[in-house]
């Protein structure tokens, strides 16, 4: 326990992570306010003005067919003929093609627009949790701290499942408070820059199943950055590993993919996955596959990232590098 | 008394892609408790490697350790506690303070936090102790490191290479210090390359050459089974002593002359000089052991006096003559 309490003081002190904490939350701050300034609140004041708007367009446009139609009609048996259609065939528009909504400003349906808000979330916050977790137990590492700790304490596996620890329960901690902070922040904004239509508790629900996800994605970009680090004995090793993931493996192999024409190419790339995992599912899509369906349209094939699936690689890579990690904590020199 | 540290048949080999290389090879030692102990040998003969594997950094290959009559590395967790140690000069996160690190180290050890305060004082550390780490000189470190390595109030103490950069007045503050901490109780483990410090404040010591025991004991008993090693030659009044040196030399002797004498630095067995001068007809009329110090004694067991005109390398040992 004492040493479980150091470590999380010892996590709490370094500057790298107060820099990138606070990094994470004005980078989540800017998104709030950006958000804020983009939508407004829609009442029967813009109402009245898109329906006008909508009106005045569809006016305008029955006026120029009609127009079209006239001209056509004093065309016909001239050369200038042929630039229309045959007959003078030309689709009157109808009202319904000029609906008002589509004249309204944006606003923020909180129903609608929250969970890219949490997937948002989420992404910036495991990106600041593998740097955290990397550079906590790189820099130890490196500057031959975790060397004087064994002296004191010689029991690696528990030094290092202790450091992990701390490390993991700082990070939810800082997950949840600002989950908590970034689900207000944007209840505000429905509330004043759009609406909280269809918020039922059912919907409230599946919100919060939604953050329960990204916190598992943070904290388990946490232990990978923590992991790698630990592996590479250094920060710099669990920072190039991501790069390199990202440079090689995503842009390489998309590339790859994108001339091999793979089937489902999405099928190899990570951010897929994580898509699939906060968002419950994820469909790829084939349109060079034609299947018919009843009213003779093609229809793509599909095929389904479930959340399932999604979990299930990310606890095999999570197992995989922590696993390694502790492994050689265990069986390697430290010189 | 009752050994504090024992250590027999230690065997590590360092694997790597370029090889492997035998650091440790049957390596023996043995520290009674409340002692001064100097844990000599040159550069690369393993001093550092048997400290790592005893405080379980490293794994061995073979051989046994106790520290306070507890098996090691099995019962290292249950003997840490007891066991304070700075290894080949530690290093620190530079970001953090010397009281920042000390305290963090007290906290993971369930040490008190006042100690941490006591031993900035003891180290001369009290006033730079809110200054970060990266900030500090390299005998600051040093001290740092000592701070550290006291913090837990150990039985046994072991330092490597303690006076590394330190300044003569800290070099002379580290011998009282071992000197103080000795007579309170403590066992010391000292290993280091300035001699004279150790003649001046060890006990006993354990010399170690390439990985084995070379000698060990008492300083005085070290120095007392080895004073033959240099003798002090004087010839009949009138023999040429320049000839008679040469022919020493031509035979491998390390000789140096003096005004009216000469000395002979690696004479093991000191008969053969007199053999080999008799062999051309030359007389000896004196032929006194040298006292030898420490440095000699080293020099001499470790094979690493240095032979004018080679630049001896690592790992090379050369024989001592007429052994
Ligand atoms: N991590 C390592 N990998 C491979 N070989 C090593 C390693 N550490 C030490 N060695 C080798 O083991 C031998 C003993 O090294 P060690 O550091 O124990 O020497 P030392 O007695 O402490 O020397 P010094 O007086 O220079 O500190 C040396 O030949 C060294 O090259
Ligand atoms: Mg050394």
């Amino acid at each position: 326990m004492s040493l479980y309490r150091a470590e999380t003081r010892r996590l709490v002190k370094r500057r790298f992570t107060k820099l990138f904490a606070i990094g994470a939350l004005l980078i989540l701050a800017a998104v709030v306010v950006g958000v804020f300034l983009t939508n407004q609140k829609v009442g029967p004041d813009q109402i009245a003005v898109a329906t006008a708007k909508a009106q005045a367009d569809y006016r305008q446009s029955v006026a120029s067919t009609e127009q079209m139609k006239t001209d056509c009609q004093a065309a016909q048996g001239t050369a200038k003929a042929s630039q229309f259609p045959p007959n003078c065939e030309i689709i009157a528009p109808s009202e319904s093609d000029f609906q008002a909504e589509w004249y309204m400003p944006a606003t923020f349906g909180l129903k609608d627009n929250l969970p890219d808000m949490i997937t948002t979330f989420a992404a910036v916050l495991a990106l600041a949790a593998f740097v955290i977790g990397a550079s906590f137990v790189g820099a130890e590492w490196s500057s031959g701290g975790m060397m004087n700790l064994l002296l004191w304490r010689p029991r690696r596996l528990q030094v290092l499942s202790t450091k992990l620890a701390a490390l993991l329960v700082g990070v939810t901690g800082l997950t949840v408070v600002t989950a908590a902070l970034w689900t207000a922040a944007f209840w505000g904004v429905a509330k004043t820059r759009g609406n909280t239509i269809g918020m039922t508790s059912g919907v409230w629900q599946s919100f919060g199943l939604m953050e329960l996800r990204a916190l598992v994605l943070v904290l388990v970009a946490g232990a990978l950055g923590f992991g790698l680090a630990s592996l590479g004995r250094h920060t710099a090793m669990a920072l190039g590993v991501a790069i390199g993931v990202i440079v090689v493996f995503q842009f390489g192999v998309a590339a790859v993919l994108a001339v091999a024409q793979v089937k489902f190419p999405e099928l190899y790339l990570a951010p897929f996955w994580v898509i699939a995992w906060m968002s419950k599912e994820y469909t790829a899509q084939d349109y060079n596959a034609c299947n018919l369906d009843g009213t003779g349209t093609c229809q793509p094939d599909t095929l389904t990232i479930t959340w399932q699936m999604a979990g299930s690689a990310l606890a095999i890579i999570l197992v995989l590098v922590v696993g390694a990690a502790m492994w050689t904590m265990r069986k390697r020199d430290i010189t | 008394m009752d050994a504090v540290l024992e250590i027999a048949g230690l065997q590590k080999t360092y694997r790597s892609r370029k090889g492997v290389r035998r650091a440790l090879d049957g390596f023996d030692m043995v520290v009674e408790a409340g002692q001064v102990h100097g844990f000599l040998g040159p550069n690369g003969s393993g001093k550092t490697t048997t400290l790592r594997t005893l405080l379980g950094l490293i794994r061995a290959n073979g051989g046994r350790m106790s520290i306070l009559g507890q098996e090691v590395p099995r019962h290292l967790p249950a003997v840490a506690g007891q066991v304070g140690a700075i290894v080949e000069s530690p290093q620190f996160f530079g970001n953090f303070t010397a009281w920042d690190t000390l305290s963090l180290l007290a906290d993971a050890g369930g040490v008190r936090r006042v100690r941490v305060e006591e031993v900035l004082e003891l180290v001369g550390l009290r006033d730079r102790a809110k200054d970060r780490v990266r900030t500090y000189s390299l005998g600051m470190k040093q001290r740092l490191a000592v701070a550290s390595a006291l913090l837990k109030e150990p039985r046994l103490l072991i330092l490597d290479e303690p006076a590394n950069g330190l300044d003569p007045g800290g070099i002379r503050e580290m011998r009282t210090l071992m000197r103080t901490l000795s007579e309170s109780g403590m066992t010391v483990v000292l290993s280091s390359h300035i001699l004279g410090e150790i003649q001046l404040i060890c006990d006993s010591v354990t010399i170690i050459s390439a990985g084995r025991r070379v000698a060990a004991g008492s300083v005085a008993e070290v120095l007392a089974t080895h004073t033959s090693s240099s003798v002090k030659v004087r010839l009949e009044p009138g023999i040429d002593l320049l000839g008679a040196a040469e022919i020493l030399r031509t035979a491998g002797a390390q000789v140096e002359l003096g005004t009216d004498f000469f000395t002979v630095g690696n004479a093991g067995n000191p008969a053969q000089i007199t053999r080999i001068l008799a062999e051309r007809q030359i007389y000896v009329s004196e032929l006194t052991p040298v006292a030898a110090d420490l440095e000699s004694v080293f020099l001499e067991l470790t094979g690493t006096a240095p032979v004018d005109g080679q630049n001896r390398q690592v790992d090379q040992v050369s024989a001592g003559w007429g052994q």
